[in-house]
Order: C-alpha cells, then structure tokens, then sequence
C-alpha cells in the first residue's frame, strides 16, 4: 500500500512539476490555429507594364495611373542629334483599376497620330504557401490609327484604320528580387500592306525583372516574332532600370522599338537591337487613388 | 489516522491535477484588430487589420499576439503596395509577434465583471528585429469574455526601418498603435 501511496504521490508531483515549467515558457499562439486565409504575392513587377508589354501586375480598385511614354531617335545619330534626344515620339495613357482584378486604359501615341484601348483581367493571382503557382492574366486591346489615307482616289473603310491584339500573360515571382513572364500575344491587323502577307502577327512576350536595391530593378522586355513578321521588321528588345520613388515609377531603358502601343512595337519595329539600333525612352507613371479602396 | 492523511493527500493531488488538466484559464481571439498610424507633415498614413491572433493565460497573464504583415489594408493602394514590399518587407519578414506578460496580472479578477488596467511588458518582433516593449491596457471583463484595449508607440528605427529623405514629409519615425480584442474562452 505504501509503495503505491509513493508511485502515485511522485507521479502527481511530476505532472504539477511538468506543468509549472509549461507555464513558465508557453507558446500560447501555438495553442490556436493560424487562420487559413489566403495569402497572394504581390509585387512582382514595380509598375503594370514590363516596358513596352503589359505585365502581371494589375493596378489596385480605384486606382488611376497616368503613363507618359517617350522615345527618342537613336543613339548613334551621334552628338548632331543630341543622341536621338531631339527626336521625340511619345504616348499619353489612362489606366484605371475597375477591381483588383479588372482594368481598362486608353492611349494616344504621336506615332501614326494612333489611339489605343485596353481590357485587362486576371482570373488567377499567385499564391503563397498553396494556392496557384502562378498568376494568369488575359489582355484584349484595340488600336485606331488616325492619319488622313494615304490614297484617297480608292474607297477607304474605317475599320482599315483599326488593329486588335490578344494577349495571355503567365508570370511568376520566382523571389523577392526575381521575377519572369511568358505571354504570347497575337496582334491581327485588317489592313496589311500587300495582299499576300498575313493580317496576324504572333509573337511570344518574354518579361524578367531583377530587383538591385529596394527601389530600383533591372527589367527585360523581349517579344520575339514567331510568325506573321511584317517584312523588314526586327524583334523588339528593351531592358532598362525601374526607379521609384514615392508615388512615381520612372522605366528608364534602351530600346530598338519606338511603338508605344501592342500593335506599333510588334509590327512596326524596323530597327535591329544587335546592331547597335538603339534609342532611349522613358515611362513615368503616377498613380493616384481617386476611389476609395474597399475596407 | 496515517492512512488517511495519506489519501487526503493523494485526493488533493488528483484534485490539483484535475484542475490543472482542465483549467479553462486561456482566452484567445483570431479576429483582433490592429491599427496603427504615421503623423507626417503633409499625410498622415494609417492602416488597420482585423485578423490579428491573441491568447492570453489569466493563470499566468502570458499574453500574445501574432499578425500577418499582408493582412494590413491602408486606404491607397500605393501605400500598401510600398509597405509591403519597402518598408516592412513582408516576403522576408511575414508575421510580427508580440510575447509579453501583464505584470500586475493578480490585480485582475477574470471571474468577475469589470474594468482593470492592465501593465504589460514583453517583447515585440517586427522586421527580424525584437525590442523590448512596455505598454499600459485595459482589460474589461463582461460576461466571461475579455476585452482588450492598448495603445502604444513604436519607432520605425527601432526595429530597422528607413525612410528615404523623400518621404519623410509624409511619415514619421513615430508609428501609434492600437490594439483592441475580444477574447473568448480557448476550449482545449
């Protein structure tokens, strides 16, 4: 009987002990679940566009973003020139956040005096810890170019005037500083300028982004050809730096495409990147909140 | 007379015991709220979250807080945007914890309605960096749940934090917070 007294009396004295040193150093927040709300990774490009094509990333509800595009002559025109400086072509743009998920914007390039439109919609965001690996975003656009007709003696039709493109972006935040996108886009003209060459252009979108520093990166934007090449055109190609600063996105880069919009840069870039065709451009973008983000 | 000392004892051990096991001591939230605010010059920028985890021990007056640094809403999306990825780096830096202790933890009668002042101490991890913060709170009793109330201020340089020279009109190093839960019994 005393020995069973002793078993049970040091048993309960463990077990209070155990419990003493438990309330000494507990992990409370272990006690309950973290709540399993999704998490998305955001930031994946500084600004909605990689240079020239759309990126991933999609402008907040409410958001307005005013995009001042330039590009200039080129380089190599040399100190007479002032470097293409004194050439300058340039796009003013609207772009609005309908949702998070849904934006549209418009534009009005210098070159071919061009107005442009655009939808963009992401049915799937990237997610962390679970959720899809990767973000899918759809773009559809229009481009009307409003030169007076090259040829007025033979009937001219207003949807000549008129080019659309589609466009599929898959992109990931591989990192913190690491980002890449693939986005095949098809761009169909309805008026080309001979009648054996294809109204459609396909070309696939390549964007990457580097981040240096917290506010600056390095970004390339490549959109090989894949068919449908409008004769004498090269691939466009530009990589430059992203630089923010408050509610600025200032894209400084060095491209050989002076088109501004989906339609000009992939079928109108006639300069070649390798041999040493190169201009210097700029995006600024200022965005404003103008509705009230959702609480 | 021995033995039954000697059951007396045994009885009150079990008893202790018992009551350890299922002590219903712990009170816990998931759906505290957390707002916090930056008095610049220009702007004041604030941002509030609504999903912030507390449990408290009334045995011990353990206290503990968690949050997701992305749960934060700010009113501009812009600002959001540049706390995530700027300031507080939340890829690196996900969550910030608060593990502390109210120090005058007896004063409080978790079984009885009413209001206590409450005097925490304890640490608070945000951006890697873990400093040691004091705050005074309130901790209402009604109707056995608990209502937490605190407000304290941080220093963004504590804890790492920079503001580039271009901003600093709009924020300062001085961030307000305040924290306010209603916790419910944790049934274990």
């Amino acid at each position: 009987m005393n020995k069973i007294t002793y078993i049970l009396l040091t048993a309960c004295l463990v077990i209070m002990a155990t419990n003493a040193i438990q309330a000494q150093e507990q992990d409370l927040l272990s006690m309950v679940k973290d709540s399993a709300k999704k998490e998305y990774a955001t930031g994946a490009f500084k600004s909605s566009r990689v240079i020239n094509g759309q990126s991933m990333e999609m402008l907040g509800k409410g958001v307005l973003d005013v995009r001042i595009l330039h590009r200039f002559g080129l380089i190599s025109d040399g100190a007479k020139q002032f470097f293409g400086l004194d050439q300058a072509t340039m796009r003013l743009g609207f772009d609005y956040g309908i949702t998070d998920n849904l934006s549209v914007g418009v534009g009005r390039s210098t070159l071919n005096k061009e107005l442009d439109g655009f939808l963009k919609f992401r049915p799937l965001r990237q997610g962390i810890g679970g959720g899809s690996p990767v973000a899918v975003v759809l773009v559809t656009g229009l481009t009307v170019q409003t030169m007076p007709w090259a040829d007025t003696a033979r009937k001219n039709y207003f949807s000549s005037r008129v080019a659309y493109y589609y466009q599929i972006i898959i992109g990931r935040k591989f990192s913190k500083a690491f980002s890449l996108q693939v986005s095949p886009i098809m761009v169909h003209r309805n008026l080309v300028a001979k009648a054996d060459q294809d109204n459609n252009t396909l070309a696939l979108g390549i964007g990457g982004r580097l981040k240096l520093s917290k506010r600056t990166a390095f970004v390339v934007d490549y959109h090989p050809i894949l068919a449908g090449r409008e004769p004498g055109t090269k691939n466009p190609l530009s990589m430059g730096f992203d630089i923010e600063t408050g509610g600025h996105v200032f894209q400084l880069h060095f491209s050989n495409s002076i088109g501004m919009n989906e339609k000009a840069f992939l079928t109108g870039t006639t300069d070649d990147f390798w041999k040493g065709d190169i201009r210097f451009g700029f995006n600024l973008s200022r965005v404003f909140q103008v509705a009230k983000k959702k609480r | 007379m021995s033995f039954l000392i000697k059951k007396g004892i045994i009885s009150c051990c079990f008893v202790l015991m018992m009551a350890s096991l299922m002590a219903q001591d712990k009170y816990f939230t998931k759906s505290g709220s957390i707002q916090f605010s930056s008095k610049g010059v220009i702007e004041t920028i604030e941002a509030s979250h609504r999903s912030v985890t507390c449990v408290l021990d009334s045995k011990t007056g353990d206290i503990q807080f968690a949050v997701l640094m992305k749960g934060f809403e700010f009113r501009k999306a812009m600002m959001q945007e540049h706390f995530n990825e700027n300031y507080v780096e939340s890829d690196k830096y996900p969550k910030s914890e608060f593990r502390g202790q109210i120090v005058n933890n007896s004063e409080i009668d978790y079984t009885k309605d009413g209001s206590y002042t409450a005097h925490i101490k304890g640490k608070l991890t945000l951006h890697g960096q873990t400093k040691d913060v004091e705050a005074d709170g309130k901790i209402t009793v009604k109707g056995g749940k608990l209502l937490a109330a605190s407000k304290f201020k941080i220093l963004m340089s504590d804890y790492d934090i920079d503001i580039p020279g271009s901003v600093t009109q709009n924020m300062s190093d001085t961030i307000n917070i305040s924290v306010n839960c209603t916790l419910e019994l944790l049934q274990q």
